[in-house]
């Protein structure tokens, strides 16, 4: 077989039709380009949305929770074992809200090869106090140079920066939503209740705003030591433990592990955020299913095209068998053109997928739930380019297949006969 | 004498509608540089032999020489090489590729071949084309020339390859007496300068009395 001859020929044959081959290669581009630009655009979307809660969330997180014992105290007994035992009201064992042992355990998590890094939090229910009115919140003392380089803290951060925080002892990064609500700025003072009913007063370095109005209007952060010492509580008063891995895929069985070995409530994020992960999937398999079926509208396109050309050309196929072209080549010679218009048409279409994701990249996108988004978000992965090219070129293969296949069948004889 | 063709015993059966036999156990040769005509009534099986004869139709009976050597049971494959290479095709309809032009069309078989380089087998065409008195349209697209010329273009595109022998169905059925007589004249000057040997089926007595054999058909088989 000659690949040059065959590919001049086929060359000729799609030239001397140009507005056909043109909306052949037209219908796989936009395929391949709606593809291109629904991937980028969900898989940014997903990204976003990923970011926005899974980014922030520690992949496991460590803390005591609330909830009746387990084995009550009937079931020590074997007396009654075979028994139907009933126990009305059971009330939730007292728990402390600082976790056992705490130091340790972070000194443990720390020589763990599998953890990214930990950050221990002190969790207070308080109240804003604003004149008369009080709101119900939460501070969190945190180590908030540890809590920017792992969740990014510093992304929702609108005023003042992390680094304020850590140098102002009595400083609080108050959330967005609270300071909207007591009409608080940055430099002004808020106090705060303790556990006890005593007053503190903060200086406000900062506003985050993380986006979700039910965090933004409870929470903010001061450091992990001052928590501790307004709230009167020691070096060892940790109420929570953030861990993140190294893989996230390990989460639930190092989560189990921990909660075993040391007695506290451990929930891994796959657990937390499940419905997270299904939307995920659901979006990405929308888009799959709308840009396959655009591929396989524009599969067919080439496939009738071609048929509707290899009938016209039944003439030029007797006369390319009687002058010794065989079967293959005469198949080639369709083939290839549906392979050129696969590879044209895949080619512009990323062109195209790459050149709209770059409009969409650009386009403005305010919300105020989202302070550090300023446009819509596009994964210029290369992989979706990957992808399309090649599901160009297969759907095109097989739409030049089935006509090339016929070509190669005609017999010379029934048609010269026929004329 | 040299044989070219040799055809042993060929019958053919037509299968559809149903069983009718076509050629009954035909035999014949011809030597090198003979110029041949098969004559016979439509219908007769005449242009059916020629089709055999050129290896395009395998489904018959009998053995087929080429150059002394069997074709018969030989696969696509290598009956494609042989047509491309021994035989030179002239149909009645000219079956030019409309898209490529007249120079074009010449060389495809040679570029099939690939014996030459481009450049050798553009000049071979040029030549061929010249010798048909046509190399002015060469550069012209192939359905922009008359009936004539095409013909005589698809007479340039049978001999590029060099072929032991052309074979021509009807090749001038469809022409005018004067580009019936051009045509004529190319294929005796052939036989007589280049030893080309030629197989044409035809109806037209005129031509036929003119070549150096006729070869009458009829029911199937030769009659004389």
């Amino acid at each position: 077989m000659k690949i040059g001859l065959i590919f001049s020929i086929s060359k000729t044959h799609l030239l001397s039709r140009k507005k056909q081959s043109i909306t052949a290669a037209m219908g796989v581009m936009f395929g391949i380009g709606t593809y291109v630009i629904m991937m980028g655009f969900m898989e940014g979307l997903n990204g976003l949305l990923d970011g926005l809660i899974l980014n922030r969330t520690p992949h496991i997180h460590l803390f005591n929770e609330v909830a009746p014992s387990a084995i009550q105290p009937i079931d020590r007994d074997s007396i009654y074992h075979k028994q139907i035992r009933f126990v009305n009201s059971i009330k939730p064992k007292k728990v402390q809200a600082k976790i056992h042992n705490a130091l340790p355990l972070i000194a443990y998590l720390n020589r763990q090869t599998s953890v990214l890094g930990i950050t221990p939090q002190v969790k207070v229910q308080t109240f804003y106090l604003g004149g008369s009115t009080q709101l119900n919140g939460v501070i969190i003392g945190a180590d908030v140079e540890k809590e920017k380089l792992l969740y990014n803290l510093s992304d929702y951060i609108v005023k003042g920066t992390v680094e304020d925080l850590k140098k102002t002892e009595k400083g609080i990064l108050l959330g967005a939503g609270v300071a909207k609500k007591l009409a608080l700025n940055v430099g002004d003072f808020i106090q705060v209740t303790s556990k006890t009913g005593e007053i503190i007063t903060l200086k406000i370095v900062g506003f985050f705003q993380s986006g979700m109005s039910e965090i933004d209007n409870v929470q903010s952060y001061v450091n992990l030591k001052t928590a501790q010492r307004i709230f009167g509580e020691s070096k060892n008063y940790i109420t929570d433990v953030n861990i993140k891995l190294k893989d996230i895929e390990m989460a639930p069985q190092i989560a189990k592990n921990l909660s075993q070995k040391f007695g506290v409530t451990a929930t891994d994020i796959q657990t937390a955020n499940a419905q997270f992960e299904t939307g995920s999937t659901v979006r990405t398999l929308i888009s799959y299913a709308v840009s396959i079926t655009l591929l396989i509208v524009a599969g067919f396109g080439i496939y009738n095209i071609l048929n509707m050309m290899i009938f016209e050309k039944m003439n030029d196929i007797a006369i390319l068998k009687a002058t010794g072209f065989s079967g293959l080549d005469v198949q080639w010679i369709f083939m290839s053109q549906a392979i050129i218009i696969g590879l044209v048409g895949g080619m512009a279409g990323l062109l195209l997928g790459y050149g709209v994701s770059v409009i969409i990249d650009n386009t403005s996108f305010d919300t105020p739930a989202l302070p550090t988004i300023k446009t819509y978000p596009i994964d210029y992965s290369i992989k979706f380019y990957f992808i399309g090219v090649t599901f160009a070129l297969i759907s095109t293969f097989f739409a030049g297949w089935f006509p090339s296949r016929k070509a190669k069948k005609i017999d010379p004889v029934d048609i010269i006969r026929g004329q | 004498m040299e044989t070219i063709l040799e055809a042993k015993g060929i019958s053919k059966f037509f299968h559809i509608p149903e069983e009718i036999q076509v050629l009954d156990n035909v035999s014949f040769s011809m030597n090198k540089g003979e110029f041949v005509s098969i004559m016979g009534k439509s219908g007769c099986g005449k242009s059916t032999l020629l089709y055999i004869l050129s290896t395009m139709d395998t489904d018959y009976k009998g053995d087929l020489f080429i150059d002394q050597q069997l074709i018969t049971g030989q696969n696509p494959n290598q009956l494609a090489t042989i047509r491309n290479r021994k035989i030179g095709f002239v149909f009645q309809f000219h079956y030019l590729l409309p898209e490529f032009s007249v120079l074009e069309n010449v060389m495809l078989p040679a570029k099939k071949l690939g014996l030459k380089s481009n450049q050798e087998i553009e000049s071979d065409a040029m030549d061929k084309l010249k010798l048909l008195g046509i190399s002015d349209q060469a550069l012209k697209l192939s359905y922009r020339i008359s009936g004539g010329q095409k013909q005589r273009v698809s007479i340039a595109r049978a001999l590029i390859n060099n072929p032991s022998i052309i074979m021509g169905d009807e090749p001038t059925g469809n022409l005018d007496s004067k580009n019936s007589d051009i045509v004529f004249d190319i294929f005796k000057d052939l036989t007589s300068k280049d030893n080309l040997s030629l197989l044409i089926v035809t109806h037209d007595h005129d031509f036929a009395k003119r070549t150096d054999r006729i070869i009458e058909m009829g029911d199937g088989r030769i009659i004389k």
